[in-house]
């Protein structure tokens, strides 16, 4: 079959080059030719490609690693190309006719609605589903959460943060360290999690505020950079690369979720109810864990937009000139849209360390920080049901797409492609919550 | 003799060698519509961008009733109730006009986070506050009916007066007003005109405005600062400019 296509391809390159030396008597020709060259060089790139991802193979013989050659796929790859760009000028002709389904514009009330609908589906989700899928459930909400936290830095403020998961990291070695070295619990640790991040965020942020834009996105990539190589090599402090392990598990007011408990006297969760001891439990409570703080957080930020310094946020976003000159101190509020977006990495950092019982540098690395923007901008910059959906679907995706195995990134980033062509400003954009005049 | 509110003295600037602004000297008294005018390029909007604080002067003192304010950064120059607006309107496009009027309020606005965050009474007793000054100036400018709607989405005219009252629920001492005319249409100059007038007489604030259109500029102006080349070349009551044969060549070139 790709012997047919390559002998079509070649059969329509020498009509090609016929054309072109005709020097293309009418526009349409020319166009055609145009297209010919265009979709020949598509085609080349195409095999330079595919040729060490499908073409060459390595294979485990027997001990030895042996070169496989595969040349079928890449010359597949190069037709289904080429032929793709011949007929592109057609598709591109007759694309107002293709239409991808439009979603419904919601205005602030109905997200809100539909926000509180799916808390109430998310409490009743870990009851009914397998232990798999909670425990997906629980990792999409740790990315809610910080979904949200950055969306106030991004999505409201419009500072563009690429160093987002150094809080987070800050928040998970506050949990981990302080309960290593005085024995807090994970509930003493939340609120000192959330403030050591946000004196991180306040710290940081004072320098780099000054800066707009591009700027500032490198400042802050560097700072997300530096506290991960901070915990790398501090070792005598963070344990270095091998991090710390053994941090325990959130405890339901003091009950644990063991099937024996750690001190003597004491009884765990199971053996109060006098049922028989479930991993599922722990599970389970973990994720209605992730789900109030999830709720805890959409309280906090769904008020603070109301608030003046979410107006100012906004307004400085819009125009930073305008606000000084109204008195509007764009240092003062950059920052406090900084620290409190770091306050909300910081609990996400905890309630992490607390579900890992371990933590280590690579965790925090900076395609963390990626696909927390990814899920921000996908969502719709500023849209609080829109964060929640897009990190829903960048956690469940991956976890959907296992089947496929190793093209199931592929898949991942084609599906992220397609949504900003589809919505480039995102899934669900912001319809905020406007003030009415009182009547 | 009434006292001065601002006075600018020696006002210098660069950028690199070009002396933009230089040797500027003026007064703007309370209560007093003072006019700065002269033609593109002369330095107006330089000097109003040194006494708003968006730049520092090279020499020179600015001071608002009696404290010295150049070289401060420009939101605490609006602090003090020095407050602009821009030639091109800079409006909150996204915003509503209400929630323009509510974001200029935010240095008024004293209520902690934690207030914010759960409400108390004295949280929501301050926003009602806001949102009643912001009601109170959009009727008394005949905005009301657009209070809600996007202010990017308004006719010019509107979207110069909501900039005016944005300035003006701020509390200002002194608001400067960069060609504030501009784009309106002979109607609209009349009544901004009647408008800067009565907020002088209603609140006492001192104007200080640049301004292109000449029959605005002498009717409203209590005195006026013709300026060229970055220099003052008179300054005076209307009818001494209009009789200035200084004044005359810089506009009209000389016979």
């Amino acid at each position: 079959m790709n012997q047919d296509s390559n002998a079509r391809a070649a059969s329509l390159l020498t009509t090609a080059a016929s054309i072109s030396a005709a020097k293309g008597k009418s526009l349409r020709t020319y166009a055609l030719g145009k297209n010919l060259k265009s979709a020949f060089i598509a085609s080349v790139i195409t095999i330079v490609l595919t040729t060490p991802v499908l073409g060459l193979q390595l294979k485990m013989i027997s001990y030895k690693v042996v070169l496989e050659q595969h040349w079928m796929p890449v010359w597949l790859a190069a037709a289904a190309v080429f032929v793709f760009q011949i007929f592109r000028p057609l598709w591109l002709v007759n694309r107002s006719a293709i239409k991808f389904p439009s979603v419904p514009e919601l205005n602030a009330h109905r997200q809100k609605a539909i926000v509180q609908a799916l808390l109430v589906l998310g409490l009743i989700f870990p009851f009914f589903a397998s232990r798999g899928s909670v425990d997906v459930g629980t990792i999409a909400l740790i990315y809610i959460i910080l979904g949200l936290g950055l969306n106030i830095v991004v999505g409201y403020a419009g500072l563009l943060d690429l160093g987002y998961v150094g809080f987070y990291a800050v928040g998970g070695y506050t949990y981990a360290l302080l309960n290593q070295h005085f024995g807090l619990s994970f509930w003493q640790c939340l609120p000192v999690a959330a403030l050591v991040a946000s004196i991180f965020g306040f710290v940081l942020g004072f320098p780099v505020l000054r800066l707009r834009g591009d700027y500032l996105a490198i400042v802050t990539l560097g700072f997300g950079e530096i506290i991960r190589l901070l915990l790398n090599n501090a070792t005598s402090v963070t344990g270095g690369p091998d991090g710390i392990s053994g941090i325990p598990k959130p405890t339901f007011f003091g009950i644990e979720f063991a099937r024996k408990a750690s001190e003597e006297g004491t009884e765990t969760f199971h053996q109060i109810l006098g049922i028989d001891y479930s991993g599922t439990h722990m599970v389970v409570f973990l994720y209605l864990v992730a789900l109030a703080l999830v709720a805890f957080t959409l309280f906090v930020t769904s008020r603070l937009i109301r608030m003046p310094v979410g107006r100012a946020w906004e307004a400085l976003r819009e125009d930073e000139t305008a606000c000084r000159s109204l008195a509007l101190n764009p240092t003062k509020i950059k920052l406090s849209a900084f620290t409190l977006g770091a306050a909300i990495a910081g609990l996400a950092g905890a309630f992490f360390a607390a579900r890992q019982g371990l933590v280590n540098p690579e965790s925090f690395t900076f395609i963390e920080s990626a696909l927390i923007l990814a899920v921000v901008v996908l969502g719709g910059m500023g849209s609080q049901l829109g964060v929640v959906l897009a990190a829903i679907l960048l956690t469940v995706l991956p976890e959907v797409a296992r089947g496929f195995d190793e093209y199931r990134m592929l898949i991942f980033g084609l599906v992220m492609v397609l949504m900003m062509i589809w919505r480039p400003q995102g899934l669900l954009p912001a319809s905020r919550p406007h003030v009415e005049l009182p009547k | 003799m009434t006292k001065n509110l601002l006075e600018v003295s020696n006002l210098q600037m660069r950028f690199g060698g070009l002396l933009a602004v230089d040797q500027i000297n003026f007064s703007v008294r309370k209560s007093e519509v003072f006019s700065i005018i002269g033609p593109n390029g002369a330095g107006k909007t330089t000097v109003f961008n040194c006494v708003s604080g968006f730049y520092k002067p090279a020499t020179g003192s600015v001071v608002l009733d009696g404290v010295r304010i150049e070289g401060l950064p420009s939101h605490a120059v609006a602090e003090k109730g020095l407050v602009r607006t821009f030639q091109n309107i800079r409006l909150f496009k996204d915003l509503t006009v209400l929630e323009n009027l509510l974001v200029a309020q935010h240095s008024q606005i004293k209520t902690g986070l934690l207030h914010g965050l759960f409400a108390t009474p004295s949280y929501r007793k301050a926003e009602h506050e806001a949102l009643k000054n912001a009601a109170a100036w959009l009727h008394r400018l005949g905005l009301t009916s657009v209070a809600n709607r996007g202010a990017g989405t308004l006719p010019y005219g509107h979207q110069r007066l909501v900039e005016i009252a944005r300035c003006m629920i701020t509390k200002p001492r002194l608001l400067m007003l960069d060609e504030p005319a501009a784009g309106l249409n002979p109607q609209e100059k009349i009544e901004l005109a009647k408008l800067i007038d009565s907020l002088r007489t209603d609140f006492g604030i001192s104007v200080l405005l640049i301004e292109h259109d000449m029959s605005l500029v002498m009717e409203i102006s209590d005195r006026i600062l013709v300026m060229e080349y970055g220099r003052a070349i008179a300054t005076g009551f209307p009818l001494e400019i209009q009789n200035d044969p200084r004044v005359i060549k810089a506009y009209l070139g000389e016979e």
